[in-house]
This record gives C-alpha cells, structure tokens and sequence, in this order.
C-alpha cells in the first residue's frame, strides 16, 4: 500500500509539473502576443497622431486692411477685390520690396482662399466697407508648412564680427572675419538678405535675396544669420519666402490658430483650405441611407428566417447564400451597384442615394446574420411561455422574442455600420471618388465619404495633404469610437431595461 | 409493438371519474416524434374539477402527452399526433380549432419558472391584454390583483407590483406563471414538473396552492415524486416507454395497484 503510494505520487508530480509547465507556457504565448499588438497599435496611434496635429492648426498674418470703397461694389460685396486688398496691405510692410519676382514671392506667401474669411465678414456686416481693419489673412500650405518646422529647421545666429560690404555688379562681396560663414547661409544685414555663393580667401561672395537698403558695414549684433537643414532645393519654400517669412515673424504679424475650417469647409486643391465637412456630411447621408434600408430588412429577414421560415432544402439554401454574400469582397458589391443602380435604374452617379443602397447589400448579412444568432440565444421558455398564455406565434416573437433579441441585434448593426463607414472600394465603383468641393445637401447630390477623402488626400503629392489624411484618419476613427459608444451605451441601457 | 390498437386498461372506471363531470377524452393518441413513437395509442378520460397526476419513468410519454393537450407539441419541428383528443366534447386537434382559443382555454405551467423579463404586474397582465379579456384598465388591475391573490402571491408582492418578474425567488416565480396561467380564466391547467426546480419548502406552497385552486379547475400535474402526486392528486397515471400503463384513484394506486410495472415503480424497484 505504502510502495504504491509513492510510486503514485512520483509519477504524478513529474506529470503535474508537465501540466503547469504547459499553461505557464501558453500564458506567455497569450501575453506576448497583446505585447506585440499593443506595440504596433500605440506606435499607430502614435505616428497619426504626431502626422495629424500640424493639420488642426493654421497660421495667419494679421494685416491691416483698407475696405477701400472703389473697390468693393456696393450690391454686390462678395465680388470685391479683397484679394488685391489683401495682397497690398501685405505689400505695404514691405516697402523695400519692388521688383516682379520679390512682389510675387511676397504675394505668394497668402493662400489663395486668403481674403475669403475678409470676404464674408464685410459681406456680412457692410458698415466695415470704407473702414480700415485688422484682418487675419490665411497663409498658403508652403508658408505654413514652414512656420510648423516641416520643410526646413533653421537656426539663426547673431553675428558677432564686423562684415565690410561691397557691390559689384549683382554680386555682393563681404570681407573681414568669416569665421562664421558658410556657404547657402543667408545673411540679414542693412534692410536686406545676402546668400553666400562662396566662401574664398579673404573674401565671401554673395547673391542678393532682398538687395539691402545700404552698403554700411555690418557690427556685431546688427546682423544676423540663418542657417538651412535643407539646401534650397530641397525644398518647397525658397530662400526669399523663407526671408520675408521671418520678418513676418519679427514683426509679430504672425499668428497660430485653431484650424476650424479642417471641419467646416469641403474639399479644395489648395491644401490649407481642404476640410473634411464635404465628406462628413456625405458619409452621413450615406450611413443614414444605409441604416434606414439594412436595419429594417436585415431585422425582419432575420426574425421571418428564424421564426417563421419552413425548415427545408430552400431556406438552407437561403442560409448558405447569406453566410456566404458575408465574405464577397466589397468591390464586388460596387459592381452590382454600379449595374443595377446607376446604370439600369439609372439613379444618379456619385450620389449617396446609390452608395446607401450598395452599402446597405454590403452589411445585410453581417445584420441578419447577427440577429439571427441574437435571436436563436433567447431563451425558448421565454416564447413556450408566452405561447402557453395564448399568444399567437408573430405575439410571441413581437411581444417577447425580438425586444429580448434587442442588445444582440445592436451588436450586429453596429459592426454593420462600423463596416459601412469604413468601406470604400464599392463606393469608387459607382464614382463616389470625385473630388467635390460643395458640402452635399440631399441624396442626390455628388458627394464623397471620409475613407475615400482618405484615399483621394493621400494619393495628393503635396506635403500638407499628408498631415490632412492622418488627420481625416484621426476624425474617421472619432466617429467611429463615438458612433460605437453610443450604440454600446444604448445596449447596456436595453439590458437594463428587461 | 402493441398489436391491439385498443388495450384494456388496468382499471377502467376511477371512482373520482364516476363523481365528477369528464372535461379530457382522449382517444387513441399516438405521437411521433419523427420516425420514433413517443406514445402508443392511449386513451384516457380526464375528469373536470380535479387535480390528476402523470407518474412515471424519464422517456415515459408523460410530458408529451401533457402537451398534446395544449398543441404546444406544434411548435416542435417533426412532432406528430394522430387520434383525437377532446375537449368539453370538441376534437383539439380539428382542422378549424383555433390553437391560441384552445391555449387561452388550456393553461400551461412549465417545468422552469420562466416569468417575461418584464414587471411581474406584465407578466399578469399579458395574457388577459392581448385576450381583451379586460375591458378597461382598472378592469385589467382587479384581473391582475385577483390572479396573483389565486396564486397566493399578492400578498408578497403587492408593494413592488412595477419589479421584474425575474426578481423574484424560484417559487414566487413559478407562483406568478401560475398566476399568469390563471389570469387568461382557463379551464384546464397543465402543469409539467413545476417543482422540479424547487426547494421543498417553496414546492411545498405549490402543492398548497394546487390544492387551493382544484375546485375551480381541470389540473394535470406531471411529477417525479410520487410522494407529490399522491399528496396533490385525486387520479394518477401511470406511464411506461409511451404506454399509459394503469389510471385509477391516487389512494388506490398507491396502496393496491392493479399492474406489476406500476408496483415495481411506486415501490422505488426501476425509474
């Protein structure tokens, strides 16, 4: 008995150790793994976030603008020159600047939709007309690009030597101590900006950006230098914009906002000026469309094939078809939409009406399929119940099968929608890829939705549209996370309730 | 197999059947459960104001036949019934019989409470609303209070009336589907089990409450216990593998029974 006993618990403790070794093993397995993905998913999060917030802020130069009268006509506001209003009194800071290219360089600092804010604040109130205001003219995705530290870092120095300078011809020749010069450094000296060509014995040799005013001789602390991380060619924004710029900023004319109009203006070719209400408002349409089509049916094919449906070769037939349309690739649905919606029925293009109703075929199955299984996990003593009082059988799926089916059926249309608002290859099918600029007002009109503003703003080659699609990425997911909350928090309310 | 589709019985005329009037008659039942034969011609009169109990072995037929009575044998996919069986003289399973009349006239208790997650005034309530039994609300109000004081729950309750169904314990619970069957007026109550998920003490104020009520009703009870059954009820049945094997006074199936399968069983030898 007792030789038994210890043979018994000999081979028991190797084979436990075996047993805990194991399970030790696939915990480590189990955590590993959430390691991993918590690592790839904070350094997503991370990386969109740090590309997206340069997008939600602008910068403006706040200018002094005379409404001169001539210029705006009385009836009809919104047709005044603002823009050459605006670009004057920008000319005004800068008298020295004269020449054809300096004005142009100036000028195109502003962004083209520069005076519009100006534009509508006089078309608004009419009494400014005449007056002189300040106003905060937008500046363009290069100069603002700039003022965020993204094209360029820049290091200035005082310059702490004498500098003798001298002209000749269009070259400008600075002697004296050079120790601080280098070749493509711009040197601000005199009203002006000199860029140095080259460096020799004894001698520096430079171009002119802003030709300065005098050939004084330049003392410490009376000029100053600005050193490039990036050669002017490899960059967007050239050595005089990048000047004119910082004696922007020197004179505190510059300033950093909140860029509301990322969410409250459409699509634009000028980046500074592209928002994301266009496609808001679009996905919103659609995602209404979609809802107000896939919930109903998807509901009631959902209780007629679980409830009332004959258990024969048909209805498993029906059944294997959903579960399958749950796994045909979007586009597939963009095709059909493409030739019944559009061109059979012959509904508009590009329209959320059509992306609805495609959207909607995508995410019946997911809705049916979950509603399905929301209401196989009812309780049938629940419906035995309600049978035994009397009920007909449509009383005790009505009354008391489907309202317990709720929390479930929520769960299926939510990741229906998340589907939905997320889906963008059936939707460059039926040509909801335009670039539209109007924010859309009905069903009808030409829209486009935020994953495919996504699609279209990264394709885009300037810089500033990279920062935007990280950003349009950060509010998709937003909506997403709210639209998921709510419909999460409207679950638990249900549970609740029963 | 039986060969006779008509076996004589056991004991043929129950005393308690000669004293009060016959509410079931069934005929000849058979049912099929797919190819496999649930109940084997049975034939059984069921008398009115009385409480009559089913008896026998798991797989015995008992709880099918019990619902053949109230058709919720329909809702089961491949379920089967042949023969008649009939009510205050009308065959149930005629083809214009409507099923939710004969469920409003033939109420149901199941095995396990099962109360709509709902308050426990709906629970009650339900029945008589979609019956329009109740005329207006405080129509419906006395139904309900009446119903619950049948089911000696009222008083327990009547200060939470607006408290889900399912707050309750297990005997409250299984007290308000007595209540709910009651609140629709039937005349016959089928009961599958309804201990069977009770403690002894709540069991015990369901048996009290079934006798309570017996004068007013035709009650059938399906049990496990044959302690229960020969406390509850005036008629026992005794089922065998889908065969009704012995029906008489629970007094005299208890103390002299006809059939040895039925001595065997009550004397603890199988089931």
């Amino acid at each position: 008995m007792n030789s038994m006993t210890d043979t018994f618990d000999k081979g028991n403790a190797a084979f436990i150790a075996r047993r805990y070794a194991s399970e030790r093993r696939f915990k480590a397995y189990g955590a590993v793994a959430l390691a991993v993905s918590v690592l790839f998913l904070v350094y997503l999060v991370v990386d969109i976030g740090i590309k997206a917030w340069p997008s939600f802020f602008e910068h403006r130069v706040v200018l002094e603008v005379n409404l001169d009268a001539s210029e705006i006509p009385a009836n009809e506001v919104l047709r005044g020159d603002f823009e050459g209003l605006v670009r004057g009194s920008l000319r005004r800071l800068f008298p020295g600047v004269t020449t054809r290219g300096d004005v142009r360089s100036l000028t195109s600092l502003l962004s083209a939709g520069a005076a519009d804010d100006l534009r509508y604040e006089t078309a608004a109130n009419p009494a400014l007309i005449g007056t002189t205001v300040r106003a905060g003219a937008l500046l363009g995705d290069d100069a603002d690009l700039y003022l965020k530290g993204m094209l360029t870092t820049l290091l200035r120095t005082p310059g702490s030597t004498n500098l003798q300078l001298a002209q000749s011809g269009e070259e400008f020749i600075l002697t004296g101590d050079l120790s601080q010069l280098a070749v493509g450094q711009i040197v601000r000296a005199n009203g002006g900006a000199l860029r140095i060509t080259g460096v020799e014995a004894g001698l520096a040799r430079a171009d002119a950006i802003l030709a300065p005013a005098t050939l004084n001789t330049l003392t410490p602390g009376a000029w100053d230098m600005l050193t490039f991380s990036h050669a002017e060619a490899d960059r967007r924004i050239n050595d005089r914009q990048v000047v004119l710029l910082e004696a922007l900023r020197d004179k505190g004319v510059i300033e950093k906002h909140f860029a509301w109009r990322f969410f409250t203006s459409g699509d634009s070719r000028e980046p500074e000026l592209a928002g994301l209400r266009g496609a808001i408002a679009g996905s919103l349409l659609t995602l209404i469309m979609t809802l107000s089509l896939s919930v109903p049916f998807g509901i009631a094919a959902a209780v007629y094939l679980e409830e009332f449906a004959a258990k024969n070769k048909w209805t498993e037939i029906i059944e294997v078809n959903i579960n399958n349309l749950a796994a045909v690739p979007s586009i597939i649905f963009g095709l059909l939409g493409l030739a019944v919606f559009i061109n059979f029925f012959g509904l508009p293009r590009s329209a959320p009406l059509v992306g609805g109703l495609v959207l909607a075929l995508l995410v019946l199955p997911t809705i049916i399929i979950a509603s399905r299984a929301a209401l196989k996990a009812v309780p049938p003593s629940i419906k035995e119940a309600a049978l035994g009082v009397g009920a007909s059988h449509q009383q005790a799926v009505f009354h008391h099968v489907l309202p317990l089916a709720v929390p479930g059926i929520l769960t299926g249309t939510i990741l229906g929608v998340a589907r939905a608002l997320g889906e963008t290859a059936p939707l460059l099918m039926i040509g909801m890829v335009a670039f539209i600029v109007d924010v859309p007002k009905g069903f009808t009109e030409a829209a486009t939705v935020l994953p495919v503003q996504i699609f279209l703003w990264s394709d885009l080659p300037e810089i500033a549209f990279q920062s935007r699609t990280a950003a349009a990425i950060i509010v998709l997911l937003v909506i997403l996370f709210g639209l998921n909350a709510a419909a999460i928090y409207m679950r638990k309310r249900f549970e609740r309730r029963w | 197999m039986d060969a006779s589709p008509q076996k004589p019985l056991a004991n043929a005329t129950p005393r308690i059947l000669a004293e009060r009037e016959t509410k079931i008659v069934a005929h000849d039942v058979n049912v099929y459960y797919g190819d496999k034969q649930a109940i084997k011609h049975l034939s059984i009169d069921i008398p009115d104001r009385a409480v009559s109990a089913f008896i026998g072995p798991s797989g015995c037929g008992k709880s099918t036949f019990l619902r053949t009575i109230n058709r919720m044998n329909d809702t089961i996919d491949g379920c089967r019934v042949t023969g008649e069986i009939l009510v205050d003289g009308k065959n149930i399973y005629d083809r214009d019989l409507d099923v939710v009349q004969l469920r409003a006239r033939v109420g149901m208790v199941f095995q396990k409470p099962n109360p709509f997650p709902k308050s426990i005034f709906e629970n009650v309530a339900y029945g008589p609303r979609i019956h329009g039994i109740a005329k207006s609300k405080t129509d419906l109000e006395e139904i309900v209070v009446n119903s619950l004081k049948k089911a000696s729950l009222f008083e327990e309750v009547k200060d939470r009336l607006d408290h889900s169904g399912t707050s309750l314990s297990g005997g409250q619970q299984q007290r308000l589907c007595i209540a709910r069957a009651i609140a629709v007026n039937p005349e016959i109550i089928l009961m599958d089990e309804p201990c069977s998920a009770l403690d002894p003490i709540a069991s015990a104020r369901i048996e009290e409450l079934i006798d309570e009520i017996r004068q007013n009703y035709c009650i059938i009870i399906v049990t496990h216990s044959m302690q229960q059954a020969a406390r509850v009820s005036q008629l026992t049945a005794f089922f065998h593998l889908g065969d009704l094997v012995e029906f008489g006074d629970t007094d005299e199936m208890f103390t002299t029974p006809k059939d040895k399968r039925t001595q065997d069983y009550i004397t603890g030898r199988f089931g």
